[in-house]
């Protein structure tokens, strides 16, 4: 058949072509002129790797910022959040119960770790992000949080929010995106002011 | 809608058609075979290449050659895919050793990637060694990509040459396609893409510390996170140029590694349109007519506006599920206390609710699929959006050049229609639409909607489909037209709460996957074919210009009405009930 070896010369030198010459190349370019994002943008404190800048990390911890609720999962299916070997979002749809009983869940602990804050609650702290690994939290979102971080910490409250300024990230070019706090950053700059 | 939502979106549409004019030219001259500046970089591999097939630049094939040669040489990509999947165990570049995909999974997987649907009913990270990746859906991404603008450029040829048979010859079309167009464009982007924070290593995950020990379901505290790395940029680029959408990772653009910030994903919505819109202006070139391409572009871009304010204002007005809760959806910009407000489940903070919307939009309007927040927790009506943009048949902008063919479908219907309203025989670029060429129009249409009614209709049917839904009521209905409007029309994003590794919905998303992509483009090449046997007649008075406003409304409204009546009961049972009942 007069198209077999078209069809086979050509499947063969586009997979090298593509699938690996392409891929190989790029992966050399980036980690030449780019190896810190080619590998993650990658957070090590005292020579201990401690996450990635791009990937949030669950904490219940009154002590800490809290991110986005996250819908991960583990290996065997078992709720596992900001487990990042297996992004997920929750898929849940804005009619199913599960989700106002999440948010209901979220309020609760929120309230419990800080009975004094009756301010409503920021949505972006009582939902799931896509991935389950988001990074971020609004401003609002940290700004509900600042009395309480800085009661557990016996930290003053106007120089905590100095710290959390420090670590948004305005719009870019001025109006690209949301701004943002990036709460592992944040989280570990608390820990070196111990 | 605020201001800088505004911006955002006039900025990426500006950029858009600043830049689809160069590249569509461009692009045009490379499908004609003309000089390039790339030649005396590529032309020698591009020689090399037809030496090794046995093939010459100047071969010709009649439709039916040209369609022989996309079939087989999509059968030899599905059968490599396939071979990979099941011996990635063997393979180097696997360090996370994954073993084999399942025969089910494989097959479904394998049909998604050729067809350029890439639905994925596994999770990436967890599933695919580096290797397959790479050498398996890297490779088809780029191949189901060309195939695409190959037809079209093949239909485009059809309309423009005069009692001839010969519409091109597919090889060198996948050639050049790839070398001068895809291979460059992806490589660029893709650099691009390392720079702003996207992964590209081949080293094993990355294990890091947690800040605090999360408490495991048995009870055992986890300390440590696995971060998944992987060769992301380079496949992220032609996922996105390509429109094929299959991601690297399971919750694909979301994933922060895959998407890092506001402006990649804005980058990323250029991407996808980029190819397609510019492809219009590709077209108004081989019909040595601008003005044709410039009304078709025109159209796509008025539904792309239409669709992205519905789905904008459906997602910020927040989830009334949420009502009595203390708990603000709304919009805040106060320096220091601002918040994006809207319903944010499955939404990531760096994009938003504009960010979202206007990916969201780009993705399920052209059959690109790629996803940057879960569009099964959008509210009813965003859904309902995303949906129907699928069901129109992938026009606005669309696939590369799937999308430009199947609009042209549509504008065929659209003087075949207005031919029928004052009694004369219609023409497009001077060639008659007759009974033949209207028949295989209205396969085009037909097929697609028919697979996507029909298997949504199996789907809950049978009891063995119906445990793949995740949500209770409306909603798990909308969950099942999703999955099988994004199959057949080759989208391949899903609302993923479903359920979709099961044998049913691997062989059904598969059969409707095959009959989504070959149902259309054999009958368009069909239609290339018989329009390039025709002479071509001068405009006489009682013809009408396809490229003045009137024919632009003309053709959205067809768009809109032929995708309405189809659809609109099947909507009705799943998003505007659910939207009903939420409103209370």
């Amino acid at each position: 058949m007069a198209l077999l070896r078209p069809a086979l010369v050509f499947a063969a030198a586009f997979s090298v072509l593509c699938g690996l010459a392409y891929p190989l190349s790029v992966t050399g370019i980036g980690l030449v002129a780019f190896p810190r994002q080619a590998r993650g943008s990658l957070l090590v404190r005292e020579g201990r790797l401690r996450g990635s800048e791009l990937i949030g990390q669950h904490t219940e911890d009154p002590g800490y910022f809290w991110g986005r609720l996250s819908a991960t999962q583990d290996a065997e299916g078992r709720p596992l959040p900001t487990n990042a070997a297996n992004s997920s979002g929750s898929n849940l749809a804005p009619s199913h119960p599960e989700l106002r009983k999440h948010a209901e869940r979220r309020i609760a602990a929120l309230r419990q770790a800080d009975p004094s804050n009756t301010s409503t609650v920021p949505a972006d702290l009582v939902t799931a992000s896509a991935s389950g690994l988001d990074p971020h939290i609004s401003p609002a979102a940290a700004a509900y949080q600042v009395p309480r971080v800085a009661r557990v910490r016996h930290l003053d409250p106007e120089k905590l929010r100095t710290l959390v300024r420090a670590h948004t990230r305005d719009r870019t070019l001025g109006f690209i995106g949301e701004p943002c706090v990036n709460v592992l950053e944040l989280n570990l700059a608390l820990e070196s002011m111990r | 809608m605020t201001f800088n939502s505004l911006l955002q979106f006039a900025a990426v549409l500006g950029v858009l058609l600043l830049l689809a004019r160069p590249l569509g030219e461009y692009m045009g001259r490379v499908l004609e075979r003309e000089a390039v500046f790339l030649d005396p970089l590529v032309k020698p591999l591009e020689r090399g290449l037809y030496r090794l097939a046995g093939i010459e630049a100047e071969d010709r094939m009649d439709w039916k050659g040209y369609a022989l040669a996309v079939l087989v040489f999509s059968g030899v990509g599905l059968v490599a895919l396939l071979a990979l999947f099941r011996t990635q165990h063997l393979l180097p570049f696997n360090p996370q050793r994954q073993p084999p995909l399942p025969w089910g999974v494989a097959l479904n997987t394998a049909l998604s990637f050729v067809t350029n649907t890439n639905w994925q009913a596994y999770a990436g990270e967890s599933t695919m060694s580096h290797l397959t990746q790479m050498l398996g859906l890297t490779v088809q991404n780029f191949l189901s990509a060309a195939k695409g603008i190959a037809v079209l450029a093949a239909l485009a040829r059809g309309l423009r040459r005069r009692k001839a048979t010969n519409l091109g010859s597919f090889w060198v079309d996948l050639t050049r396609i790839t070398l001068y167009i895809l291979l460059p464009l992806s490589m660029l982007f893709a650099v691009v893409l390392i720079a702003l924070g996207v992964v590209q290593t081949l080293g094993p995950n990355p294990v890091a510390t947690l800040l605090s020990p999360i408490q495991g379901v048995d009870g055992k505290p986890v300390l440590h996170q696995v971060l998944a790395v992987g060769p992301v940029a380079s496949q992220e680029a032609i996922k996105i140029l390509g429109t094929n959408g299959g991601g690297f990772f399971n919750s694909n653009s979301a994933h922060p590694f895959e998407n890092p910030s506001a402006l990649s994903s804005l980058l990323q919505v250029l991407g996808i349109l980029l190819i397609p819109a510019s492809l219009c202006f590709s077209f108004g070139r081989m019909v040595r007519d601008r003005r044709q391409g410039l009304a078709l572009l025109s159209a796509m871009t008025l539904l792309f506006l239409m669709a992205l304010g519905a789905l904008h204002w459906a997602e910020q007005r927040g989830n009334p599920a949420l009502r009595g809760l203390p708990v603000t959806q709304v919009l805040a910009d106060q320096p220091g206390a601002e918040h994006p407000g809207g319903n944010l489940e499955g939404k990531e903070s760096r994009f938003g609710i504009t960010g979202t919307t206007l990916y969201a939009t780009a993705t399920t309007g052209t059959s690109c699929g790629a996803v940057n927040g879960m569009h099964d927790s959008f509210t009813p009506l965003g859904g309902l959006v995303t949906l129907l943009l699928m069901q129109l048949g992938e026009v606005v902008f669309g696939g590369v050049g799937s999308g430009l063919y199947t609009m042209l479908v549509f504008a065929i219907l659209a003087v075949f229609m207005a031919g029928l309203m004052v009694g004369r025989t219609p023409e497009y670029l001077g060639k008659k639409i007759e009974a033949f060429e209207t028949k295989m129009a209205s396969l085009v249409i037909l097929i697609p909607a028919a697979s996507v009614l029909v298997g949504t209709a199996l789907a809950v049917l049978l009891p063995a489909a119906l445990a793949s839904l995740s949500n209770p009521g409306a909603h798990g209905f909308s969950e099942a037209l999703y999955a099988f409007s994004s199959a057949s029309n080759n989208n391949g994003s899903a609302f993923a709460g479903l359920g979709a590794n099961t044998p049913f919905y691997n062989s059904a998303t598969g059969i409707a996957m095959l009959l989504g992509r070959f149902g259309t483009l054999l009958p368009v090449l069909a239609i290339a074919g018989s329009l390039a046997s025709k002479k071509r007649t001068p405009p006489g008075p009682g013809t009408l210009p396809t490229h003045g406003p009137l024919f632009v409304v003309m053709l959205v409204a067809v768009v809109l009405l032929v995708g309405a009546l189809t659809f609109l009961p099947a909507l009705a049972l799943g998003p505007i009930a659910e939207h009903l009942a939420l409103r209370g």
